[in-house]
């Protein structure tokens, strides 16, 4: 039972091994954007030291930071399921011995640890020797950083397999997939760290799951949160993670009994 | 005549499929506003903390914003090579396309034309009303047709760049992520190229053009006399641009010889 998971996971992994150069420029896209913001932010910083208890060091390893740890934990997962639920190849996936939102967790693994190992830590090379990133010196705080990197994946993930599955109940959830796009990255702090919107939506941000995503870990890397801070903002990842899996669970369920496949 | 007939039929034709889905028509224009919406907020939040970016206010920053948004949306509307070489040339629809008398690239064009995108070039001459009535920009006779000349040679810009790279499939299969490589070097264009490195600068103004479908001409209309030169200057690369497109392309089409399925 367990292998067959661990088989999904590997074969993700290889088929993306083996089209690896369609991913190479994903790479400079990170680094672009990383570059676009990093002059912005310079040329704001230019008059004052600190802004939103970031400095100007800080900003960078950031921005640098926040990017490439997209690259990591970026994936289709909800596109996939959707596409699964409105061709009607789901039907098969129910007829399988094997929970369909594991296999997809898993093959989303697989294709992270291909993204972690081949965009993700040259992208991390190739933006330190661009931009003035400045590396955390505390284990604790890399340590920290690559525990809560992994969490960063486990709640996106998590997120994309429930806008996936919305498909079961709106025929097209197109528009719900490319909201949900837009929402992650302004609301786990990618584009704007959390600290620097307004009172009254940074509030907000700080109740929703999203953060987790970028913020929390941003800041463990900048030094914002170390010692046992980490531990805290840990903890609030894990109780995200343990939070959606209520909604997960209760719309796999509910999905199950009302498969309605268009066509065919 | 022939082609203005040939655009008014392909216009039907996209009216008679799009209505049979009208909710994804709808979706599709909030979504394409929402990721716009994000650079927007961006700029928002960032002068909360600051007064200016290298010298430019937030008013004059959404100008350019908003200026950057009409080229674009026009651009998109007409010319959407996106997947060209999946369609024409892997599943060899290029084949149809060149028994047929009209230019191919016309036919190419008109086949994937999106006019919801337009709908950004409004919001984008919204912004500008906007954002230039707060800095008590007075409306001139000649702002309207500069503005009509500058954004048209914008579109020429990303016209020539985009044909010019798609054409790279011609000789490759597999150009891929040239496309999404340029789409993120154009964000550069909306930001006041003078924040970037020199590098950069000259890159943005002379190898891949995008200061000129943002900063440059909405200068023109912000009085910044620094940029005057480079303003008056867009209708120059964006037909020199073009030029080198279509060439390209044409040599391309000559080259091409089908799948053989």
């Amino acid at each position: 039972m367990n292998s067959a998971f661990i088989d999904f996971m590997r074969i993700r992994f290889l088929t993306m091994l083996a089209y690896r150069v369609n991913y190479y420029s994903g790479i400079l896209i990170y680094t672009l954007n990383i570059g676009v913001y990093y002059f912005t932010w310079q040329a704001i910083y230019g008059s004052s030291g600190e802004i939103g208890g970031f400095t100007a060091a800080q900003m960078t390893t950031y921005v640098a930071v926040s990017w490439m740890a997209r690259a990591f934990y970026f994936n289709n997962l909800d596109r996939e399921i959707a596409a699964d639920i409105r061709d009607g190849s789901i039907a098969i996936q129910f007829i399988r011995p094997i929970n369909y939102v594991m296999v997809k967790m898993m093959q989303g693994l697989g294709e992270g640890i291909f993204r972690f190992l081949l965009l993700m830590i040259p992208g991390m090379i190739i933006a330190i020797l661009l931009f003035p990133v400045e590396l955390p010196t505390a284990p604790s705080a890399w340590i920290g950083f690559l525990v809560m990197l992994f969490f960063s994946f486990i709640i996106n993930s998590q997120i994309n397999v429930i806008t996936g599955l919305a498909a079961f109940f709106v025929e097209n959830n197109e528009g719900m997939m490319r909201m949900k796009r837009v929402v992650v990255d302004l609301f786990s702090g990618l584009i704007i760290p959390i600290s620097l919107y307004p009172d009254w939506l940074s509030t907000i941000m700080k109740v929703l799951p999203f953060q987790a995503i970028t913020y929390l870990p941003g800041s463990v890397f900048t030094g914002r949160v170390e010692g046992t801070g980490i531990w805290s903002v840990l903890g609030i990842q894990v109780l995200w993670f343990v939070l959606l899996l209520i909604p997960m669970v209760l719309i796999w369920r509910q999905a199950r009994k009302r498969l309605f496949v268009q066509g065919g | 005549m022939y082609y203005m007939g040939l655009i008014w039929e392909y216009l039907k034709n996209y009216m008679k499929t799009r209505l049979t889905y009208r909710a994804d028509f709808w979706v599709e224009i909030i979504s394409d506003l929402l990721f716009q919406a994000t650079n927007l907020i961006f700029i928002f939040v960032v002068f909360r903390h600051t007064d200016n970016l290298g010298g430019w206010s937030e008013a004059e920053v959404l100008f350019v914003y908003g200026y950057f948004m009409v080229p674009y949306g026009i651009f998109s509307c007409f010319i959407n090579l996106w997947g060209f070489s999946e369609r024409y040339i892997v599943k060899g629809e290029m084949d149809r396309i060149l028994t047929r008398p009209a230019h191919n690239l016309f036919q190419i064009l008109l086949e994937n034309v999106d006019p919801p995108s337009l709908v950004g070039s409004f919001i984008g001459l919204i912004i500008m009303t906007i954002s230039g009535a707060e800095m008590g920009l007075v409306l001139e006779w000649w702002h309207i047709p500069a503005l009509i000349i500058l954004a048209l040679s914008s579109v020429l810009i990303y016209a020539g760049i985009y044909t010019t790279l798609t054409s790279l499939s011609f000789y490759s299969d597999a150009p891929t992520g040239i496309l999404p490589l340029m789409y993120n070097i154009q964000g550069y264009g909306r930001y006041p190229v003078t924040i970037y490195n020199r590098a950069i600068q000259v890159l943005l103004t002379w190898v891949i053009p995008f200061a000129f479908v943002g900063i440059y001409p909405a200068a023109l209309f912000l009085d910044r006399a620094e940029m005057h030169r480079m303003a008056l200057l867009t209708p120059v690369m964006g037909l020199l641009f073009a030029t080198i497109g279509l060439t390209l392309w044409n040599f391309g089409v000559k080259r091409y010889r089908g799948a053989g399925s």
